[in-house]
């Protein structure tokens, strides 16, 4: 059981929540992940670690309701427990200073991707960020990123706060300026980091993606996560969640996404936390 | 003179009474259900078959058991009524009868040798096992038998499937202090997430499970060894020895184009959104499975048959099992294949899947087949398949489980310096020891052996549970 300590609406249906799980805590590093139950009758699902305290012991998340089981989650308040979590999960983000890193975060991604702007700043790199929603109000970690940043950058689809339209159009904008990349990190829906990889791969710039396959146990046991890179058959829970993007096939992650619509559609429509709403 | 033939004559009557079968569900009606299959003996037919057994002074049974269980012992217990201590006699030696006795392959092992096997049927060992174990569990009377003294030896084990579970249980007994740690949410490994309910209720598995927690094991859940903690963390926080029975768990696949289509699972995964997760009741439990009308399971040992079993529960109109040898050669027990087909599983023998090809969705919808005849024997002893030139047809399908087999997973070894793995990833151990080549700690199971039988990895728990016991004294 894993004891709640915060939880917070970062706005209408992503969510911040904290809570305990020590030795993960201790362990964790950047970009790596967990895989959660909310109950014996729940779902397994993947969430990557947004950030962690080594000396409270706790583990911070970012989630997006999406379903039944993000729904229910939500519904969890600070003194609730969670039944399961395992991790840290997956090969962690290979941080080094490699010059001048923009790190591109889109929706829910932005919080994935804080972590290892963060890591980057650390290591001594020019941390250049891009982050993006498709409005004003559900963008979210701005001033995070703003401290770990060298340079902030924000686009809104509609236009309603920085620059308006995609992440992509930002990026190659700094690219057309003239603006020396070493490496780009680019976390987001998957239709955004396939746009961002065709931006960077003209100039060469390697790009490095986190891929959010469905997972069952995510150990390396059952192959649900399995993604193509490089044309060879990968699984996203051991082999990465982390490749390089330029060699992935999103067509086939997207489509391997979408295998369970229908069933998570009935799901949600039978769960009474997706109808209380916040 | 006359007493020895009085004895020779008694002996023939016994051997008249006939192998008693066991009632099961009809097939109509559990291809409907996830309920287990057979029903079990009743005490009166267990007593009868029991009688059966003729108490041979060398029995060759108990060398053909894995884990030695004093198989005339425990059936002379029953053949006198006396089902509760004929349990207790099978736990002296076997830590889950109530697995064994339904999962176990006895036609090749204890009931292999039976005497009576000579010159008719060979005494039903397994399911007189399965009975004593179900009638203790059903009384509620579970001795928990007395364990020796704390020695302050801390062992952890790493899995807390039937090899893990097995040395946990023995090495409690004799007084060490142990600790399982289980990556999944569920203790029981294969039996948990492996071994259909209607093979292997998982009551029975979590009342095992529950049995050794009652002797003392810790089982901490949720603990990825090599990701948590690696090896070197265990020694550091005071064990004196580690196990590794961590199961061959990685899935194979046939590396074919568009084998990463929607719609097509490993075994592993299929069987693990069935059992562990109990997708067979979605939406009451939410993790969803594809209930595939078209469904083609491709392999043919007892995950394959418990693959394409598992399909016709969920619904399919047709659940095909794609082989490329011939019945023969099927590595599943024959009670499994003969299960299937007396469900209506469709055996396509000496067919090969080459290619699948998906709708505009993504989604599988064809398998392309290669029809195959069999050549001269392999390093297997079995004769190796070879491609029909012009064979090719197609089959529609809507849901694939790969069911070929599975690898080590590397995630151990890559973090444990100084274990030695060989070629296919699979940890070097002495013989009969599970000893590895870093010292303190041992390994057993499908990790060791690739894939096997339940039986053999507890096997393989008992005999390091013996060199760990001797290691750890020795410190």
């Amino acid at each position: 059981m894993y004891k709640i300590i915060e939880k917070k609406y970062l706005q209408d249906i992503v969510v911040k929540m904290v809570f305990e799980a020590p030795e993960i805590a201790r362990k964790r590093k950047a970009g790596q992940f967990i895989v959660l139950m909310i109950d014996d009758k729940g779902e397994r699902i993947p969430l990557t670690i947004v950030d962690s305290d080594s000396e409270k012991g706790t583990l911070t998340i970012i989630f997006q309701i999406v379903g039944k089981t993000t729904a229910c989650l939500a519904q969890l308040n600070a003194g609730d427990y969670i039944k399961h979590v395992l991790g840290p999960l997956g090969h962690p983000t290979e941080i080094e200073n490699f010059g001048t890193s923009v790190c591109v975060g889109g929706g829910v991604g932005v919080g994935v991707i804080y972590p290892i702007a963060a890591a980057l700043k650390k290591a001594g790199n020019k941390v250049i960020s891009i982050i993006g929603a498709r409005t004003k109000d559900i963008l979210i970690l701005e001033d995070e990123m703003r401290n770990v940043s060298d340079r902030l950058l924000v686009a809104t689809d509609d236009g309603s706060y920085g620059f308006h339209g995609f992440v992509s159009a930002v990026l190659q904008n700094l690219i057309d300026s003239g603006e020396k990349i070493d490496r780009v990190f680019a976390i987001g829906p998957v239709p955004m980091m396939r746009v961002i990889c065709n931006v960077t791969k003209p100039y060469n710039i390697k790009t490095i993606v986190s891929l959010n396959p469905i997972m069952v146990d995510a150990t390396g046991m059952c192959g649900a996560c399995r993604v193509s890179v490089g044309g060879k058959t990968k699984f996203g829970c051991v082999d990465g969640p982390e490749f390089d993007g330029h060699e992935v096939d999103f067509g086939l992650l997207m489509s391997r996404l979408r295998m369970y619509n229908e069933q998570e559609k009935q799901s949600m429509d039978l769960c009474r936390c997706a109808e209380n709403g916040k | 003179m006359e007493n020895k033939e009085e004895k020779i004559e008694k002996r023939e009557k016994k051997e008249k009474v006939p192998r008693q079968p066991m009632p099961e569900q009809d097939p109509k009606a559990r291809i409907g259900n996830f309920d287990e299959v057979p029903y079990g003996y009743s005490a009166e037919t267990a007593i009868i078959e029991a009688k059966r057994c003729i108490q041979c002074k060398k029995p060759s049974c108990v060398a053909g058991c894995p884990v030695d269980v004093d198989i005339p012992g425990f059936i002379k217990l029953i053949a006198e009524g006396k089902f509760i201590e004929a349990a207790w006699k099978l736990k002296e030696t076997n830590a889950l009868p109530a697995v064994c006795g339904r999962v176990c392959p006895q036609e090749d092992q204890c009931e292999k040798v039976c005497v009576l096997g000579k010159k008719g049927d060979p005494v039903a060992i397994g399911r007189l096992e399965r009975f004593a174990a179900d009638y203790e569990r059903s009384t509620g009377k579970i001795e928990i038998p007395k364990v020796a003294a704390p020695t302050g030896k801390k062992i952890a084990i790493v899995g807390a499937g039937p090899a893990g579970l097995t040395i946990a249980g023995d090495l409690v007994k004799v007084g060490h202090d142990v600790t399982v740690f289980e990556a999944l949410h569920k203790a029981g490994g294969v039996l948990i997430y492996g071994i259909p309910e209607f093979r292997l209720p998982k009551a029975i598995v979590d009342a095992e499970v529950n049995y050794l927690e009652k002797l003392g094991v810790k089982i901490v859940l949720n603990a990825a060894i090599g990701r948590l903690k690696t090896v070197d963390d265990l020694f550091a926080e005071g064990f004196n020895a580690v196990f590794l029975g961590v199961g061959a768990g990685a899935p194979v696949f046939m590396n074919i184009p568009g084998e990463n289509l929607s719609g097509i699972y490993s075994a592993n995964e299929y069987l693990t959104r069935s059992n562990l997760m109990k997708a067979y009741r979605f939406p009451e439990f939410d993790t969803p499975i594809a209930k595939g009308k078209n469904v083609a399971v491709i392999g043919g040992g007892n995950v394959a048959m418990d693959s394409v079993r598992t399909a016709l529960r969920l619904g399919a109109d047709n659940a095909y099992i794609i082989y490329r040898r011939s019945k023969k050669e099927m590595p599943a027990r024959i009670e499994e294949i003969h299960h299937a087909e007396e469900e209506g599983v469709q055996f396509n023998f000496l067919t090969n899947p080459i290619e699948y090809i998906g709708d505009e969705n993504g989604w599988v919808k064809q398998m392309v087949c290669n029809r195959m005849e069999l050549g001269e024997p392999d390093e297997s002893g079995r004769r190796r398949p070879i491609v029909i030139k012009g064979s090719e047809f197609t089959i529609d399908v809507d849901t694939v489980v790969v069911a070929i087999g599975t690898t080590a997973n590397p995630v151990i070894p890559r973090t444990t310096p100084g274990l030695e793995v060989n070629k296919w990833g699979y940890i070097v151990t002495k013989d009969g020891s599970g000893e590895t080549t870093r010292q303190g700690v041992y390994a057993g199971g499908d990790i060791v052996t690739g894939s096997a039988t339940v039986i053999l990895a507890m096997g393989a728990g008992r005999q390091a549970a013996k060199a760990i016991d001797s290691y750890v004294r020795s410190l």
